[in-house]
């Protein structure tokens, strides 16, 4: 077994610094094998979330060499040999301690979206749904909220614009309930003007970081884009729209 | 905001990263400006853009033409016939300053490469986990830049384009009134195809042929021609950087080919003998 360094950050939400570790790696280690290493034989207090170690659980989720990954599914081959690895909570929510982070602040913008609402049942009482018209939502449910998405967006890390936009994460969730062919709420309104749709620019990090590979831009976000110009920004649709509503009007 | 995010919020770029992002923006903001720099010297030039039956995509459509300058079309063949005379001197005597905002605004606007002068021109961000430049108050595309939703539109003027430059196409088939084929032709022809395959693969497209809708077997439970063209329009949509940089480098290819047999430097092989 060879031994290689590596750089963990070590801290709380006060105070922290990066703190080096000499670990014996072996073949086909992943960063999370070599984190639970440390924990093993160098700092049993470090602190680290983690579960399946199979990338499906989104628990692992911190930055290695400043990249925002899942510990699990990031091999140690992946680094030239003699490449310090440094590994760090995600930037853009609260250290708790360690590589841990307060995540909550996305279980509360779940909450603001509007459920699944769907139609009255057809006269048989059974809802029908054709796979063409669910694979374009059945891509969005692969999400397994490990949020490198939510910590990769600029303008939640950067910019810290918590208060106005609800992140990739949660366009995705409701893109999935906007194009599902049996649901019935509108969220165009709240997407544009609650939700945040016009302060993400697309500039795809949170396509880029995804572990389950979501076309979180292309299938998600610029389609509610686009649906949000149908509502607001296109005149022709919106004299369309007036003619039609006049058309059925009594007066 | 906690200590770590003190500490990588206090410069431009500031990053942990130790690959080399900086490539892909680098590249693309130098290629695009390549780009500009070729066809606004291309446009300020005036000259130098027909030759036989070969129009450059630069500068169609014509619609006025000055015949006094080297290598430019008939008369007959502007739109609007010769050169007004009433133009300023102080600005070039180009029927490409007509045409340009065309295409230009729809790439201006278009997702594609939104994303990429937002990462090489203006840094927010310049690569993804790294810092962006410093923002008093980001607005992203809610204030000044609300002008990108006309997205829509420009891709109704780039279609147009598109019908023109085909016509311009088939209409180099035929040198004094004799059916032939060229070297010019088959690079125009191509250029049409890859222009079609990026137009047609935009997002705004996509949304309009079946994006908008969530049903597309509604009411009825059959496919309809919305999903069968939308499925389509969806793979042109998965590789639309490729299809944005190709068409764009082959409509400046396409005119310095046409500009350097109209000069004399290139020879054109062609059914026609001449």
């Amino acid at each position: 077994m060879a031994e290689r360094k590596f750089r963990v950050w070590r801290g709380d939400s006060q105070q922290g610094q990066f703190v080096e570790y000499d670990v014996e790696v072996g073949p086909g280690m992943v960063v999370l094998d070599v984190i639970h290493r440390i924990q093993a034989r160098q700092a049993s207090d470090l602190a680290a979330r983690w579960n399946c170690k199979a990338g499906k659980c989104g628990s692992c989720s911190v930055e290695i060499n400043g990249k925002p990954r899942l510990g699990c599914m990031t091999r140690l081959n992946q680094f030239t040999p003699d490449e310090m690895i440094s590994i760090r909570p995600l930037k853009t929510f609260p250290v708790i301690k360690d590589l841990v982070t307060d995540v909550k602040w996305n279980f509360e913008q779940n909450k603001r979206i509007a459920p699944f609402k769907p139609g009255p049942r057809p006269a048989d009482g059974n809802y029908r749904m054709y796979q063409r018209d669910v694979e374009r939502v059945q891509e969005f449910r692969k999400c397994i909220e490990c949020y490198l998405c939510q910590n990769v967006c600029h303008v939640l890390r950067d910019h810290d614009k918590k208060d106005k936009f609800v992140g990739p994460r949660f366009m995705i969730r409701l893109a999935s309930l906007e194009m599902h062919p049996l649901d019935q709420e509108d969220r165009i309104g709240k997407i544009k003007d609650e939700f945040g749709s016009g302060l993400c620019n697309i500039t795809r990090c949170c396509t880029d970081v995804c572990p389950e590979h979501i076309q979180i831009t292309d299938n998600g976000i610029i389609p509610l884009k686009e649906r949000v110009v149908d509502r607001f920004y296109d005149p022709i649709l919106w004299l369309i729209r007036k003619i039609l509503a006049r058309g059925q009007s009594p007066c | 905001m906690n200590k770590l995010q003190e500490e990588s919020n206090l410069a431009s770029f500031a990053t942990m990263r130790t690959d080399r992002w900086w490539i892909e923006p680098l590249w693309t903001g130098a290629g695009f400006l390549c780009f500009v720099i070729y066809t606004t010297w291309a446009m300020i030039q005036a000259n130098h853009y027909f030759v036989g039956s070969y129009l450059s995509p630069l500068y169609s459509p014509l619609l006025f033409v000055d015949p006094s300058a080297a290598g430019s079309a008939p008369v007959h063949h502007a739109w609007f016939g010769a050169w007004p005379s009433w133009w300023p001197s102080f600005i070039p005597a180009s029927p490409a300053i007509f045409i340009l905002f065309g295409p230009l605004s729809f790439r201006l606007t278009c997702y594609y490469y939104r994303k990429f002068y937002y990462r090489a021109y203006f840094g927010t961000p310049p690569g993804c986990a790294v810092a962006p430049i410093p923002q008093k108050n980001y607005k992203g595309e809610t204030a000044f830049l609300l002008f990108q939703n006309f997205h829509r539109y420009t891709l109704y003027i780039a279609l147009a384009y598109i019908a023109v430059l085909f016509y311009d196409a088939v209409i180099s088939l035929f040198r004094d009134g004799v059916l032939g084929v060229g070297v010019g032709s088959l690079i125009m022809f191509v250029n049409v195809g890859l222009l079609c395959c990026y137009t047609l693969g935009c997002h705004a497209y996509r949304h309009l042929v079946g994006g908008r809708l969530d049903c597309f077997s509604c009411p009825k439970g059959q496919e309809s021609l919305y999903h069968r063209i939308w499925e389509k329009v969806s793979c042109l949509n998965s590789k639309h950087m490729f299809w944005a940089w190709v068409s764009m480098i082959w409509v400046g290819f396409t005119d310095f080919y046409i500009r350097m047999v109209s000069m004399g430097v290139f020879h054109d092989f062609n059914t026609w003998g001449h």
